[in-house]
């Protein structure tokens, strides 16, 4: 996984709340197998004139040309809520964007964001508006930097915004860690687990004969 | 060994299933059993293959196909979602590959993955459970611990037999009193998420306790677990008791024999201690709560069925949200919502298709006829409960009132790509969301229990299922 430290990019406010992830990508859109392919299905249902077709809306915001390579959303509360879709964060990535900043996110997109190098950011209310405000009012502010590093977001050198990252996340983010891998090394300790809980609850192990008994 | 103080039920299931302390308050959970299904289990599943990992237990897998699979009598592999066939071969092949039990399209224990699961006898006290799906939590029900993961973290699980979680906060929300005749879990459920917002269970593990509660019939309680999700709680959890322990009995996963007497003793001790501490405890007055349907396009958005449009959003919902949804459903602040013309009705998902809603639904439809221009579905969570709803002839009494009667799956529940009750089309449905174009591109949804489906779907527009009383309660 590409590791997320440090970026510079176009950000996009789209402040609306509770953007759920069939916004993000509409079920249409989920066509194959796959984590790849989605790109063009991001925000489908608000990005295009009709269902389905892709003549781009002029008034939606990432169709503007100030935010032509965006790399950072700005997005309202609850960002990322309803079904659990995966594909929702690998759309977001897979166009490019590598940081969304939100008041809120919901708990399972948050953590698809960081096992796919999209680094969730939690600023205020407060912070999130002005922020979308200084884009919109100064086409020449819509570059922000966030260090996951140091876990700033700079807008100016007067605009400095702390954020905060559990250090799990943060590891994985910079460097682009895959989280089996980490765990695999407690392997000894999951297969002692697992011996000793068979003894302790062998209701949880099923008995294979017993499943395919006929109906 | 430092001596415990009080813990609650969620503790009581983490404790024992934390493999390492991670630090930072993360833990590796072991997983007890995961469940994958053809939309985002076959994506783990592939995924995993290509980078040669196995899967570390595939005799605690379990997969089903339900999301995309098509319930027209008669299905087969080929689905209404174009291309949506591909999931399905591929999440078979993939499966038996990797030696997982699958019920499959054509299986007897086919269904919904949240109503098979417990119906199954899978889902046990204390367990833990994964599946990537929002909402998992239904299992929790059964006093396991049971949430929505992604499809990385699948590949996690499957590979390892373990997650890394960060302990979530919990929350307790007693129900005391009663519900009243007429009022049933669902509404209980969106009562509560209007109550406390979309977002007002933020990752907690929610308790659900009290003596309305305990009240509730097994089916129900999976009813009021599964939309925790809706107001983005990681979990909800009931304590197992008397109710847990016989409904799990004899089914066909479950321990049996001396076995089962053996979990039974643990399973016993899965209660909150009195004195169990909680982030946050909520306690609500079960008498409180009427019929209740949403008008908007979240499912905080739920007012009591007599009630009008509200003026203000719920909670956490801006003037601009407000007006969004309002423009999306085709509503005005102030409209009644009883007499709302609907052309759909749909008894189905995760939420409200078992057994139990079926038959309530049926005693409202009984020699009645669905109103003219209203298209009604009832699609069965799982073919055992087709099976045992065509077994009392309740089959009969959704066919002869003008629904149709399918085959097992998430259906119209959400808009896979294929079949869709058409642009602003109102529809009235017994599922868990209500999200802009969820049963299909700008169809305009409204929650609402069983009862009130069928009720609407007789006269054509949002009634009070109290007006069809029949007495039975
Ligand atoms: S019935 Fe609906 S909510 Fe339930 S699992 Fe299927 S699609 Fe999801």
């Amino acid at each position: 996984m590409e590791p997320m430290r440090r970026i510079t990019a176009v950000a996009a406010p789209l402040l609306r709340d509770n953007i759920d992830t069939d916004a993000i990508i509409p079920s249409r859109e989920m066509k194959t197998v796959s984590k790849t392919g989605l790109a063009s299905g991001l925000f489908a249902g608000w990005r295009y004139t009709a269902i389905g077709g892709r003549e781009p809306d002029p008034g939606f915001v990432l169709n503007q040309a100030p935010y032509a390579g965006a790399r950072i959303l700005l997005g309202g509360a609850n960002f990322g809520c309803g079904s659990s879709r995966e594909h929702a964060v690998w759309a977001l990535r897979e166009y490019g964007f590598r940081v969304i900043i939100a008041p809120s996110f919901a708990p399972i997109f948050e953590g698809n964001c960081v096992r796919n190098g999209l680094a969730p950011v939690r600023l205020s209310v407060e912070t999130v508006a002005e922020l979308a405000s200084r884009i919109v009012l100064d086409p020449q502010a819509h570059r922000l930097t966030v260090d996951v590093e140091q876990g700033v977001v700079y807008a100016a050198p007067s605009s400095q915004h702390p954020f905060e990252l559990d250090g799990e996340s943060r590891a994985m983010l910079l460097e682009g860690l895959d989280a089996i891998d980490l765990t695999l090394k407690h392997r000894a300790d999951i297969d002692a687990f697992f011996a000793s809980d068979r003894v302790a609850r062998p209701w949880i192990y099923p008995d294979a004969a017993a499943m395919d008994r006929p109906l | 060994m430092v001596p415990m103080g009080p813990r609650s039920l969620f503790e009581k299931i983490w404790d024992p299933h934390v493999v390492r302390d991670l630090g930072d308050g993360s833990s590796l959970i072991a997983t007890d059993r995961i469940f994958l299904h053809e939309r985002t289990g076959s994506v783990a599943l592939k995924s995993l293959a290509e980078a040669s990992r196995p899967v570390l237990d595939p005799s605690r897998v379990f997969c089903t196909m339900d999301h995309i699979v098509d319930t027209t009598p008669g299905r087969g592999d080929s689905t209404r979602m174009p291309g949506g066939s591909a999931f399905i071969l591929e999440t078979r092949s993939a499966a038996e590959a990797a030696g997982i039990r699958v019920f499959d399209v054509r299986d007897p224990l086919q269904g919904i993955v949240h109503v098979i699961s417990p119906e199954l006898g899978l889902v046990l006290p204390g367990t833990t459970v994964v599946c990537p799906d929002s909402h998992t939590c239904t299992q929790g029900a059964m006093g396991a611990f049971a949430w929505g993961i992604g499809s990385t973290e699948a590949e996690h699980a499957l590979a390892t037999g373990t997650l890394r979680v960060k302990r979530p906060r919990t929350m307790r929300i007693s129900v005391e009193g009663r519900l009243a005749p007429g009022v049933t879990a669902k509404d209980l459920a969106l009562h509560i998420l209007a109550r406390q917002g979309a977002a007002g269970g933020r990752g907690c593990a929610v308790e659900y306790a009290g003596g309305a509660v305990r009240a509730l019939d097994m089916e129900a309680r999976m009813t009021l677990c599964n939309m925790a999700t809706e107001f983005a709680a990681m979990t909800a959890l009931i304590a197992p008791d008397e109710t847990t322990f016989s409904y799990l009995r004899g089914r066909r996963y479950a321990p049996q024999g001396a076995l089962f007497e053996r979990a039974m003793v643990v399973w016993r001790s899965l209660a909150s201690d009195p004195g169990a501490r909680f982030d946050h405890e909520i306690v609500l007055d079960a008498g409180e709560v009427s019929p209740m349907v949403t008008w908007g396009t979240s499912p905080q958005h739920a007012v009591a069925i007599d009630a009008c449009v509200p003026q203000g959003g719920a909670s956490g919902t801006t003037p601009e949200a407000h007006a969004r949804a309002l423009q999306y459903m085709g509503l005005e602040v102030g409209q009644s919502l009883i007499g709302l013309p609907v052309t759909g009705a749909f008894i189905g998902s995760c939420t409200n298709s078992r057994l139990s809603d079926l038959r309530r639904a049926a005693t409202i439809l009984r020699g009645r006829k669905v109103a003219h221009g209203v298209r009604a579905l009832c699609v069965p969570g799982s073919m055992s409960v087709k099976r045992a709803a065509e077994a009392e002839g309740l089959d009969k009494v959704f066919i002869e009132a003008g629904f149709e009667w399918r085959e097992s799956g998430c259906s119209l529940c959400f808009f896979a790509g294929g079949e869709s009750f058409g642009p602003r089309e109102r529809v009235v449905s017994s599922t868990n969301r209500n999200f802009e174009s969820r049963q299909g591109p700008e169809t305009r949804t409204h929650i609402a229990s069983p009862e009130t489906v069928a009720a609407s779907a007789l006269t054509g527009c949002i009634t009070d299922p109290r007006d069809f009383a029949t007495g039975e309660g």
